[in-house]
């Protein structure tokens, strides 16, 4: 089966973020491989082992997520892509990545795509969807589980919303990963050994056949900020029957919620 | 320069979900005096329409098929492009939900269009439709504009303020009929997990319970405490994986986002993941033993003390207050 793994390099959310010249300061900043792409990695490897043939791990991006591809490789995708348009296009947006990645799809054959349902820094989920309407492939979005028969026949169990949707499809297909799809594993030490001679191919927007305007993005990010911050709280004193007094006197005539 | 914009309609479990009512008030702000058109998509939804209209569309259409009794992306993407075929709409919204969700990103190919996914406020600024949107899990925010194509964004539930109802207004309801056909992925059947009732990304009030809570039977104070309020009982990641609760219980950065007006947090320690889903609650009140909890850092009020002793006093202390007004 010819499996292709979307991934996404995000900033790791539990760093503290700020804001330089009126971006979001990457500096020294921890990057990841983004979580929801680590379910997908782990649901390409498990089906592959079981139904044989190869997982391509591919990224749009800029160098520096050469890293987290090798993870992929580690945690054990076979080849890994990275298509590097940061010299080509200086605006990006969700339209732009899905291009790029359904271009360069297009001729591979893919069976089965895999992606996260949402990335955890740019959080619009917009990418998965897009690639496979771009390819012509149904998709279903937010699966915690996955079921291949030999005839290409698929069954999915979606989470919408804390309910659960038995959903048949078929292959080519493309799927977003939810929490609870699997346990992604962590790459072992032969696993790292054997990705350092893993293929890796750094792609750019012209091996594409692709233009800038055919990417153009459009839509523009024109301010990024952070949230006020919140008060320090107040922390109730007294006996605790009072405290509940007072919190719900503030609760309706300070805070008017209740 | 005033747009026709579209908005499309949710109905669960009978009902519009109130999302479908905020996302007609983001789209009389894109329109700037032009018309909004909502979409009512399903197999017997007609009776929903005139909802629509008190609440501030000014027209709907209503597309009904067997084939739209559940949820897919084949089957509403070829209702919601044969109206926006026929109606050539400058903007689109929907509500950020499951639905929403899945359906935006494929719509958006569809038209060639950008999306803003997930807004959260939606304004009108020097000549821009300028969207408001989280990003990094809710730690910061950008404003966006479009900049090519249709205006096409999807709302955040409970974020935007719906129009004030009004049965005196009235609009036209026409049904257009389209082939829904070739359904490439089919619902073979719904697993009911969550509760019936208040939906946890809509509700006013929350009261989520952590691993602070013991054991399933521990969410039992937090129920009443929910239910004496009109709200929903969420669920740290650290309940659920305990067992004590369902994972469609979570809030977080892999579970649920929510926006409530009144977020009661109840033996939560406050993790990062934790505050990703609910950090931008209006007002957040911490129930923790553990006065270092991170959660007091978030929190607008605080109480130090055992939840189990805390709960159920502020139960009977709401009691006293409804029965008092
Ligand atoms: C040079 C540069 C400039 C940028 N400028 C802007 C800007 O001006 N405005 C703006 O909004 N964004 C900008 N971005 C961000 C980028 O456009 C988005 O982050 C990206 O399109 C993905 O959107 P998302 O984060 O919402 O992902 P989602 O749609 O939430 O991601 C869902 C899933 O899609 C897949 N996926 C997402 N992104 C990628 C990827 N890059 N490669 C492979 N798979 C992927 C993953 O499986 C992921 O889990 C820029 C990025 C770069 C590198
Ligand atoms: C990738 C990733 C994603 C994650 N996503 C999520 C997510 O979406 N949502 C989420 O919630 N977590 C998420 N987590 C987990 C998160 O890091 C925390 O582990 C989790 O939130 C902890 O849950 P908790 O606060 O209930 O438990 P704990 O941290 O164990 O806190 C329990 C608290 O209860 C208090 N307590 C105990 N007994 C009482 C009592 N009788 N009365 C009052 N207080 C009491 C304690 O003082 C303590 O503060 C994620 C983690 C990772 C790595």
């Amino acid at each position: 089966m010819n499996i292709f793994v979307l991934m996404k390099r995000t900033f790791d959310t539990e760093e503290k973020i700020s804001i330089v010249n009126g971006k979001i300061n990457e500096e020294g900043a921890e990057f990841i491989i983004n979580p929801y792409d680590e379910y997908a990695i782990e649901e390409a490897i498990q089906v592959r082992d079981k139904h044989g043939g190869e997982v391509t791990v591919v990224t749009v991006g800029s160098e520096e997520a050469e890293k987290e591809l090798r993870t992929a490789l580690a945690m054990g995708c076979d080849k890994a892509v990275l298509i590097n348009i940061d010299d080509d296009v200086e605006e990006q947006d969700q339209y732009t990545t899905a291009k790029v990645l359904a271009e360069y799809l297009k001729d591979k054959n893919p069976d089965l795509i895999l992606a996260g349902n949402v990335a955890i820094d740019g959080g619009s989920g917009q990418v998965g969807p897009r690639v496979a309407e771009l390819l012509g492939i149904p998709y279903v979005t937010t699966i915690t589980k996955l079921d291949i028969a030999d005839g290409g026949n698929v069954t999915v169990v979606r989470d919408v919303e804390g309910d659960e949707e038995i959903i048949e499809t078929s292959l080519p297909l493309l799927v977003t990963a939810q929490q609870g799809l699997n346990e992604p594993r962590y790459p072992s030490l032969p696993g790292i050994m054997k990705a350092k001679k893993k293929p890796l191919d750094e792609l750019e927007l012209d091996d594409l056949d692709l233009d800038e305007e055919d990417v153009e993005a459009k839509t523009k990010t024109i301010e990024v900020f952070l949230p006020p911050k919140r008060e320090a709280g107040k922390i109730l004193q007294g006996e605790i029957t009072d405290q509940v007094k007072e919190l719900v006197q503030l609760l309706r005539s300070e805070a008017k919620v209740v | 320069m005033a747009r026709k914009v579209l908005t499309l309609a949710e109905v669960r479990d009978g009902s519009l979900r109130n999302v479908s009512f905020e996302a007609i008030a983001a789209a009389k702000t894109i329109a700037e005096g032009g018309e909004v058109v909502s979409v009512l998509v399903g197999d017997q939804v007609q009776a929903h329409a005139n909802e629509l209209i008190f609440r501030g569309a000014d027209r709907v259409v209503v597309v009904e098929h067997p084939n739209l009794k559940f949820y897919t992306s084949d089957g509403y993407s070829q209702a919601l492009k044969a109206v926006i075929d026929k109606e050539q709409p400058e903007g689109i919204v929907f509500g950020h939900t499951a639905l929403g969700k899945d359906l935006s990103p494929k719509l958006a190919i569809k038209l060639d269009a950008g999306l803003v996914s997930d807004v959260i406020a939606v304004e009108e600024a020097g000549g821009n439709i300028v969207f408001t949107r989280p990003i990094y899990s809710g730690k910061a925010f950008e404003k966006k504009i479009v900049t090519n194509g249709i205006i096409f964004a999807t709302v955040r539930p409970n974020n935007i303020a719906p129009l004030e109802r009004d049965e005196s207004r009235s609009g036209s309801v026409e049904a257009l009929a389209v082939e829904i056909k070739d359904l490439r992925a089919i619902v073979k059947e719904v697993v009911r997990k969550t509760a019936e009732g208040v939906d946890l990304t809509e509700a006013k009030v929350i009261v989520a319970g952590g691993r602070g809570v013991k054991s399933a039977e521990g969410f039992k104070p937090l129920q009443e405490l929910a239910e004496v309020l009109g709200g929903a009982v969420g669920a740290s990641r650290g309940a659920c994986d305990a067992g004590y609760c369902d994972y469609s219980l979570q809030i977080g950065q892999t579970g649920k986002v929510v926006t409530p007006d009144l977020y009661i947090a109840c033996g939560i320690s406050g993790a990062i993941q934790h505050l990703a889903g609910m950090s931008n609650s209006k007002v957040i009140v911490a129930i923790n033993k553990d006065p270092e909890a991170n959660i007091f850092k978030v929190a607008d009020y605080g109480i130090v003390g055992d939840l189990f002793e805390v709960v159920p006093l502020l139960t009977e202390e709401f009691k006293k207050l409804k029965v008092h007004s």
